[in-house]
């Protein structure tokens, strides 16, 4: 192979969310195509939703992805909720906080230890690091499962919760059920101000870009549901707002749409976006612990955003501490719904991003048209742009390494495929 | 529900809207409407470290997962995971990359593997978002069924 003139090329992109493949093409030394290849059908949801009642909905979102069936039904039942006029009340809310924070403990820990730490400590899998620190990854075993419990004593199954319903839950848990969990979350919050300290030892290449970050933000919160949406560059619209500036492009090389900002381009969802237009809404704890690893309150290299999810796993355990000591059951598990024809949309923070949910519902309560834009689907600009960016700059390394550095800066992004469609194949060519 | 501690847990792993991904979630949904007795059904979405804590514990386990791994749509594969080892990317097409072959070896790594774990994979033909199986797939359900009822038979009345 001429070193000019080369074709950068791993088959599979392993341990991403799908299936899928990413292409770097280089000649004459400079890096030509960036392609993040996805090739299952991306809208099968949408249609399948349509004629389907609405309370529909959150149940069969949720199956569109094993790892964050919580933010499909989150986002689901705001945008139904928005469509009916209903606001449920502060307890309900709360609910719904905590069984997000279940899902970001277990989403988060599983990256971080499994998927994104082996690339950094030099192993090919988890399964190899497992061989050699076992003590570590027992430790994210359980760290992860306080968040697996969290959702079943919530959601009522840890995978694709079924507790979840348009106007609150079906059943709300006891005090009870919930207390048994503060010590957990306290030892959880431990070992993940712990993590924040090991992944910042981590060694992550020079490289800091400029984005435009996209997240959620909320008047008191960190952001999970709801809120406005904001940007780097100063936008400040409500989620009804979105598709006015936001819109999905077909691009030939994917099933998935691309997602870009009108008159702006790509931009960026996910922890990244998240801490840098949130930083003052972390906890104190939370951004002490920032603090301590050296990150914040902005952070440009993306390889960092392992730093980014141990700091909000470390919010999670507090803010799912938080709820459960202040928690009384409501006096009732959901509101009534009145059908109301509409069209209503809603937003959450997966933990890979802002999910973005819209539906438009006919007065016989059935749902007449859908439109769901997943975190990758977004992301996927970005992500092939720090795949161009990082090829460029760093096109001296050795072939070998300069392969499975892409293929970490493909997952620092933590792309969930099966959420833009399945799954990742990564080739360099 | 989680079936730590159960005597004997059989998980159907996948996603009903994938097509032949279905499988492991419809011959759970199968096994527990025939009410073998002394077992836990269970579904799972086929994320590895969900599994370990499912399986805590159990004395025998039995997944049934579709996968992908070339050979003719409706194979049946069996294998006695204790004893044996997992091809490497016998159980990738889950769609999680730390799956279900993730899971066997990460627990025998960690001393968690329970004493019998039988792996049943189907090998499947569609993938994409749907619903429905292949028909080959469809066609080899009884006996996928057939040989599960033996396994749990033979450990009973061991």
């Amino acid at each position: 192979m001429l070193m000019n003139n080369r074709v950068i090329r791993v088959d599979q992109l392993a341990r991403v969310e799908g299936e899928g493949s990413l292409i770097v093409k280089m000649s004459d030394g400079k890096v030509g195509d960036v392609k993040l290849k996805i090739f299952e059908p991306p809208r099968f949801f949408e249609a399948f939703l349509r004629g389907r009642k609405f309370t529909e909905a959150p149940d069969i979102t949720a199956r569109i992805c094993g790892i964050c069936p919580v933010a499909y039904q989150m986002s689901s039942v705001l945008a139904m909720e928005d469509a009916m006029g209903l606001t449920v009340d502060d307890q309900i809310r709360q609910l719904r906080r905590l069984l997000y924070c279940g899902e970001w403990i277990e989403s988060h820990v599983l990256h971080m230890y499994m998927l994104h730490a082996p690339d950094f400590l030099g192993y090919e899998d988890a399964l190899l690091l497992a061989k050699d620190k076992p003590e570590l990854v027992a430790r994210a075993l359980k760290m992860k499962k306080i968040g697996n419990d969290l959702m079943t004593a919530v959601g009522g199954r840890e995978i694709h919760p079924v507790n979840v319903r348009v106007g609150g839950f079906y059943r709300s848990p006891r005090k009870d059920e919930l207390a048994p969990f503060a010590d957990r979350l306290r030892w959880g919050l431990d070992q993940a101000i712990d993590t924040a300290k090991l992944v910042s030892t981590f060694e992550f290449p020079e490289f800091e870009t400029e984005y435009e970050f996209v997240s959620l933000r909320h008047p008191e919160e960190y952001p999970l549901m709801g809120g406005r949406i904001v940007t780097s560059s100063g936008l400040d619209i409500s989620i009804r707002e979105y598709e006015f500036h936001f819109e999905e492009r077909h691009v030939p090389h994917s099933n998935a749409l691309h997602g870009l900002e009108r008159g702006h381009g790509r931009y960026a969802v996910g922890p990244l976006a998240r801490f840098n237009l949130n930083f003052d809404r972390l906890s104190p704890l939370a951004r002490q612990v920032a603090a301590d690893v050296h990150i914040g309150p902005v952070v440009k290299n993306p390889f960092k955003s392992i730093i980014v999810r141990a700091v909000e796993t470390v919010y999670a355990y507090e803010e799912a501490l938080r709820i459960i000591l202040a928690y009384e059951p409501p006096a009732s598990p959901s509101h009534a719904v009145t059908v109301t024809a509409g069209i209503g949309c809603g937003a959450s923070e997966a933990p890979r991003g802002m999910l973005y949910h819209r539906y438009r519902v006919t007065d016989d309560g059935l749902i007449r048209d859908a439109k769901i834009v997943p975190p990758t689907a977004q992301n996927q600009p970005t992500i092939e742009e720090d795949v161009r960016l990082f090829v460029t700059k760093f096109a001296g390394l050795p072939r070998e390494e300069l392969t499975w550095k892409c293929e970490q800066a493909v997952r620092n992004y933590d792309p969930c495929i099966s959420c833009a469609t399945h799954f990742v194949r990564l080739e360099i060519r | 529900m989680n079936g730590a501690g159960a005597h004997t847990i059989l998980v159907g792993v996948g996603n009903e809207f994938r097509n032949d991904d279905a499988l492991g979630i419809l011959v759970a949904r199968e096994i527990r409407r025939r009410k073998f007795p002394g077992i836990t059904v269970v579904e799972r979405s086929g994320e590895g470290a969900a599994l370990m804590d499912t399986w805590a514990g159990a004395e025998l386990v039995i997944v049934v997962d579709a996968i992908y791994s070339g050979k003719a749509p409706g194979e049946i594969h069996r294998l006695d995971a204790a004893h044996e080892e997992i091809p490497r990317g016998f159980f990738h097409y889950s769609s999680h990359a730390f799956g279900v072959a993730e899971a066997v070896t990460m627990a025998r790594e960690l001393r968690l593997l329970p004493p019998r774990i039988i792996l049943y994979g189907i090998e499947g033909k569609e993938f994409g978002e749907g619903v429905g199986l292949s028909d080959q797939v469809v066609k080899n359900i009884p006996h996928l069924i057939a040989m599960i009822e033996e396994d749990l038979h033979a450990f009973h009345t061991a």
